[in-house]
């Protein structure tokens, strides 16, 4: 199953707890600017998906997605969400059944991690004992240990921890829809991947509508179910899967955005979840050698066995060379093991295995236990799979459509951004 | 000198805790005053302005000059003695107020907005709380420099250790003036270092310590 997850547009009935949004001719204006900076915008958000809004500076991306939770308010139009006609309710109302997270979290200096994270449900008036249980709850989805981080102030925290804290605090009371603002805009590259797949676990788990705002396409590539191209004045120049966005850009402009390399993107949009990975001989420390080997032979001649801790986790790599050196296992953790996880890119494996020597990466599932290998050759095979897939049409396209579309679109856009980690391979 | 301390010891202590008291009636009131002026101002560019001129400008006034205009209106006694304690203490405190809350990072307040503060709790429970160490390091510029101010009000026939001072200095040459004297002025500068010594402690326990200035 290869990009499966991205074509459908439902998930099955029950999972979602999103809910959809739609901008109904949504205008914004600002007093003493000619042309708006929202211009006419009616566009529909499906229910528990990912859609990223991207595009040049200034194109008024963040001003529509600030609009959904009215954080600015829309001049003329309408916002539903749900059901539900929002556009006139009490905006802090709203807000707090809304996740918001902005670039670096906007976390509260003065106040605890817990206190972060505990402020929506204490506005909503939950009981004492049900914030804290919740607070550890979210603290652990994110994989940040409780115990550790509860009672941190956020200036001890890394800037992707606090990245984290401030997705936890969004998701506090639990909304059906997370808007971020250029949410891994401040962290370093790695820290940013790492962030990026830990958004998709999440989001695989709770199935929330979310709204992205991001100027690095690869980005949205990589997280989103949609992607909205904008130009100025928020105008939508295609609204549709990444894959089609991928295969067939809409016009110039588009073409421009993506930037080179359109092919070694398409890498982006499988994940490791999603190809077969090779299964490998598990052993852990202190283990006889004698017996491992042989089970390395029963197994197939692997050339190497992967070393477990008691979690499952993969704590290092031996080669059968290495272990007929060996009496027992070692204990210790090896550095810089080539570890993926399960909803990392296909991208980022390749990445990760071609600066390994081994030409091949360990997998890690759940609380980050071991399941097995992935191969340069698996790669290969889910590219030739992926391109055959999205050759197939589209069965339904949420509406994205301005009431004064413009004809010409500009040439070039302002020049896009790269994201580093697109152009490294 | 001894003598004369030990001999009118009552009357010393009395007249320090009178102006203790002044001083920290008058900073507590003036901080309440700065912080709600700061919070209707800080927002316009136009209003902060004119409140940092305002503050700039009153602490040229001498402070003496405004007593005894004060006198005409207020009559004698407290109210002219506290309306200048607290008109000379709330200017500091403004100043570092506005800052302190134009300081804050403007992500600060979107997230907190965005998560469904009302201005209201954002003011309350981010921006103050934020802007918390510079209001009290303006408490603290205040206290000191209204510890001599408050003085002056034995001008207008307020309490404190003024009277010390202004007694002494009218019998210049006199027995005990000098002692008289020294007794104020030594006294003001006791009460002002206590008072610092006790608004760094205030400081130390309502500064949360994830805003704490790392030494």
């Amino acid at each position: 199953m290869s990009s499966t997850d991205h074509a459908t547009t439902t998930a099955p009935a029950g999972d979602v707890t999103g809910r959809s949004i739609l901008l109904d001719e949504v205008t914004k204006r600002y007093p003493g600017q000619q042309k708006p900076a929202v211009d006419g915008i009616t566009l529909e958000i499906p229910a528990g998906k990912v859609v990223m809004l991207v595009g040049p500076s200034g194109c008024g991306k963040t001003t529509t997605l600030k609009m959904i939770n009215r954080l600015i308010e829309p001049t003329e139009g309408r916002i539903v969400v749900g059901d539900e006609d929002v556009t006139s309710i009490d905006g802090d109302e709203l807000r707090r059944r809304m996740g918001y997270v902005i670039q670096a979290g906007g976390l509260f200096p003065h106040m605890t991690v817990a206190a972060n994270i505990a402020i929506v449900p204490k506005m909503l008036g939950w009981s004492k004992e049900k914030i804290a249980a919740r607070v550890d709850e979210l603290l652990d989805l994110v994989s940040l240990d409780p115990d550790t981080y509860r009672d941190r102030f956020p200036r001890e925290l890394s800037g992707g921890q606090q990245q984290r804290v401030g997705v936890a605090r969004a998701l506090a009371a639990d909304p059906p829809v997370l808007l971020m603002d250029e949410p891994f805009g401040a962290v370093d590259p790695i820290t940013r991947q790492r962030l990026q797949d830990e958004l998709l676990r999440i989001q695989e788990e709770l199935h929330k509508t979310i709204v992205i705002v991001t100027h690095d396409f690869d980005e949205a590539v990589k997280l989103g179910d949609w992607i909205v191209i904008f130009t100025e004045g928020a105008h939508i120049v295609q609204y549709d899967t990444p894959e089609r966005i991928l295969a067939e850009p809409a016009n110039e402009f588009v073409e421009n955005f993506i930037g080179s390399g359109a092919g070694l993107k398409q890498l982006t949009l499988n994940r490791v979840r999603d190809v077969e990975v090779a299964p490998a001989v598990t052993c852990s420390p202190g283990e006889e050698v004698r017996a491992v080997l042989q089970r390395m032979d029963e197994a197939g001649g692997h050339q190497h066995a992967v070393v477990v801790d008691q979690r499952q986790r993969p704590i290092g790599w031996p080669s059968r060379r290495q272990l007929e050196r060996l009496q027992r296992i070692p204990d210790g953790v090896e550095p810089d093991l080539p570890v993926v996880g399960e909803a990392a890119t296909l991208n980022d494996a390749l990445d990760t295995m071609l600066v390994s020597s081994a030409g091949a990466a360990l997998v890690t599932g759940r609380r980050d236990a071991f399941r097995g290998v992935i191969t340069v050759e698996t790669v290969m095979e889910a590219i030739t799979r992926s391109r055959a897939a999205a050759a197939d049409g589209q069965a339904y396209t949420p509406v994205g459509t301005n009431t004064n579309p413009i004809e010409t679109l500009p040439s070039s856009p302002a020049a896009p951004t790269v994201a580093p980690s697109g152009e490294d391979l | 000198m001894f003598q004369y301390v030990v001999e009118r010891w009552d009357q010393i202590w009395f007249s320090s805790w009178q102006h203790f008291s002044l001083v920290v009636q008058c900073t507590v009131l003036a901080t309440l005053i700065a912080v709600v002026l700061a919070a209707l101002v800080y927002r316009s560019p136009q209003l902060t302005s004119i409140a940092n001129g305002v503050s700039a400008v009153g602490l040229t006034l001498p402070s003496f000059a405004v007593i005894g205009l004060l006198i005409v209106p207020l009559g004698f006694g407290v109210v002219p003695s506290v309306v200048t304690v607290v008109f000379f203490a709330t200017l500091p405190i403004l100043r570092n107020a506005v800052v302190g809350l134009a300081e804050i990072p403007p992500t600060v307040v979107e997230s907190a907005r965005g998560i469904g503060m009302s201005r209201m709790r954002t003011l309350l429970q981010v921006e103050l709380p934020m802007a918390w160490p510079i209001i009290l390091s303006g408490v603290r510029v205040s206290a000191q420099m209204v510890m001599g101010i408050a003085a002056i009000a034995a001008y207008a026939l307020g309490p404190g250790l003024g009277g010390f001072i202004f007694s002494g200095l009218s019998r210049l040459g006199g027995a005990n003036a000098l002692n008289s004297v020294v007794v104020g002025v030594v006294g003001v500068v006791l009460l002002a270092l206590v008072l610092d010594l006790l608004l760094i402690g205030l400081g130390r326990l309502t500064t949360p310590r994830g805003i704490r200035v790392q030494h």
